[in-house]
């Protein structure tokens, strides 16, 4: 498998990192070392294999349904990079 | 020096018997790091004022008689926990702004043993890199040798415990962020079971795998700070509701009848002949104290870096998505709209290969991929961790190398990143299984840098893994070890 520019530039899309044509290029050239370094996993039988997805056999805890938060917007909104009247502040995204 | 050679206990009874002062202790440790950071590079933030209050708050619990058994020993902790009123970057230029409004449970922990912070200590960006050269913030410098690397991603806790500016440090480990630096910088670390210590504040890298854990020049120095970090938090979901133990309690046990299991994929090709021969001869150190060994298989151990690669970024992928430039942290100063202000300020704020690993994850997770990658992966996973069980059916605990060479130079594999992933091949499959590790100082290369011997037991057992490094440690000196020159 061998991803082309093009490939990079739509995962690069997907995860929201904006990418150059010649960034695209060189990232490539990286990502398929790795690509063919993660293909070594494609011939392993792995039939009837029940996927792992933590070390630990244990269910999510449910808590009881109260309020255990207190109110710290103030603190947490004075590190935002922009905030009005208790709101953070982004581009227009509706016209 | 000597202050600066004492164990953890020790540094506690002249404490406890007042025979030095937190803020006394404090303030060589401070000296000593205004003297040697420059050169190291280890700390990416240090602040005198914040360290001597909480040394005298110390100082006045033990007055107060109302001490803990490391009240007023001072720790520097990794800058990847979050610590109110302290900046806290990641190593990343994305978070080079970011002072916590919160303690992570950890903090919290070493705050209520009374142990003042010393610093924030350097690491790879997101703790992504396994040389400390992809911190934001410049590369960390061996203090074995400044010209090499002090490993990563917890370079700059190893770099400060083996350059003596701190006594103990805090480290994580996702695929050998703890081991694999203690190795290279001659300092013993350790990373526990998954879920024994809380994940609540620490910064996510990939949840299934990441923990936190000590860093130190002994094993008993580690038992001590596990007793502090352990401990079930409701404010993480994985953490474990286990009684609490003390790490110490096996310190002392004689280790006859011990069956150490040795793994053949971890004496085979690409092992230094150097560390093969040092954990040669650590083994056999061992079998003077009584212990036996076994030859046994971890065969699929071979899979863990391909498994680890789509894992560990896949999980990253998602936990990164929340540096977006709205909340906090670093926002791109021009943008067009809010589509621009996220893929600008996310070019910008993180480096290349917390990218790279971005973009594999997002690519493994997409449409059509997640079959062949990133499930194929999690059987594999499934794999590595039953070949740990049948493997613990033999033997006590597995032994082997921490890392295939000894300290690089900088710069030496920062353009091959499969290079750089190759670091990892022994460190990386405990992880994926969840298992405890640790990495202790067992010898010398021939260029005279440290040597690291890894431990990896079954869930839970660290304090016979611990028992069995602290027996080592009684017999040889490889841990009390320091750079000279650096006086």
């Amino acid at each position: 498998m061998s991803l082309t520019p093009d490939d990079v530039k739509r995962i690069a899309r997907l995860a929201r990192i904006e990418t150059s044509d010649a960034e695209a290029l060189a990232t490539q050239a990286r990502l398929n070392t790795i690509f063919d370094l993660i293909a070594a996993m494609q011939s392993v039988n792995t039939d009837g294999v029940a996927p792992m997805a933590h070390a630990q056999d244990v269910t999510q805890r449910l808590r009881d349904d109260a309020v255990t938060e207190t109110d710290r917007h103030a603190a947490f909104q004075a590190i935002a990079p922009a905030v009005e009247n208790g709101l953070y502040l982004v581009p227009k995204v509706i016209e | 020096m000597t202050m600066l050679q004492t164990s953890l206990s020790a540094l506690a009874a002249q404490l406890a018997a007042g025979q030095i002062s937190s803020r006394e202790l404090a303030r060589q440790y401070l000296d000593r790091i205004a003297a040697l950071n420059p050169a190291i590079n280890a700390f990416i933030t240090v602040d005198a004022e914040k360290t001597l209050a909480e040394a005298a708050a110390a100082d006045a619990l033990i007055a107060a008689g109302r001490g803990g058994p490391l009240t007023g020993v001072p720790v520097a902790h990794k800058d990847i926990f979050c610590t109110d009123g302290w900046l806290t970057t990641c190593g990343s230029k994305m978070l080079s702004n970011f002072v916590a409004p919160y303690d992570a449970h950890v903090i919290q922990r070493f705050k209520a043993a009374g142990m003042p912070s010393l610093g924030k200590t350097n690491m790879d960006e997101f703790a992504m890199g396994s040389s400390n050269e992809t911190s934001h913030f410049g590369a960390v410098k061996n203090p074995w040798d400044t010209a090499r690397v002090p490993g990563g991603s917890s370079g700059g806790a190893a770099a400060c415990v083996a350059a003596r500016m701190a006594p103990a440090a805090t480290g994580t480990d996702t695929g050998g962020s703890i081991r694999q630096p203690a190795a290279l910088c001659g300092i013993t670390g350790l990373k526990p079971t998954y879920g024994l210590v809380s994940r609540y504040g620490m910064i996510a890298f990939a949840s299934s795998l990441d923990q936190a854990g000590p860093m130190a020049p002994s094993a008993e120095d580690c038992a001590l700070l596990l007793n502090v970090m352990t401990g079930f938090d409701p404010n993480d979901s994985t953490s474990l509701e286990r009684d609490k133990e003390d790490y110490t309690r096996d310190l002392d046990r004689p280790l006859a009848g011990l069956r150490i299991g040795l793994p053949k994929e971890f004496f085979a090709e690409g092992l230094n002949s150097d560390v093969a021969a040092a954990v040669e001869a650590a083994v056999a150190e061992l079998k003077k104290l009584g212990a036996t060994t076994v030859e046994i298989s971890l065969a699929n151990s071979q899979l863990a870096i391909p498994v680890y690669y789509v894992l560990a970024p896949a999980e990253a992928s998602s936990n990164l998505s929340r540096f977006d430039g709205v909340r906090y942290g670093y926002r791109a100063p021009e943008y067009a709209d809010l589509n621009d202000m996220y893929s600008k300020t996310r070019a910008q704020g993180f480096g290349a290969e917390v990218k790279r690993r971005i973009l594999i994850g997002a690519y493994v997770l997409s449409h059509g991929y997640y079959d062949a990658y990133y499930l194929q992966a999690q059987k594999i996973r499934r794999l590595i961790a039953d070949d740990f069980a049948a493997a613990f059916k033999a033997c006590d605990v597995i032994l082997g190398p921490t890392a295939p060479g000894t300290a690089f130079t900088l710069g030496e594999k920062s353009d091959d990143p499969v290079e750089m992933y190759l670091n990892d091949l022994y460190t990386i499959p405990a992880n994926l299984a969840g298992l405890p590790g640790m990495s202790l100082p067992c010898g010398f290369d021939s260029k005279g840098l440290p040597i690291g011997l890894q431990l990896v037991g079954d869930y839970f057992s660290e304090a016979k893994m611990l028992n069995v490094a602290h027996q080592y440690q009684r017999v040889t000196d490889w841990h009390a070890r320091a750079p000279e020159g650096l006086r």
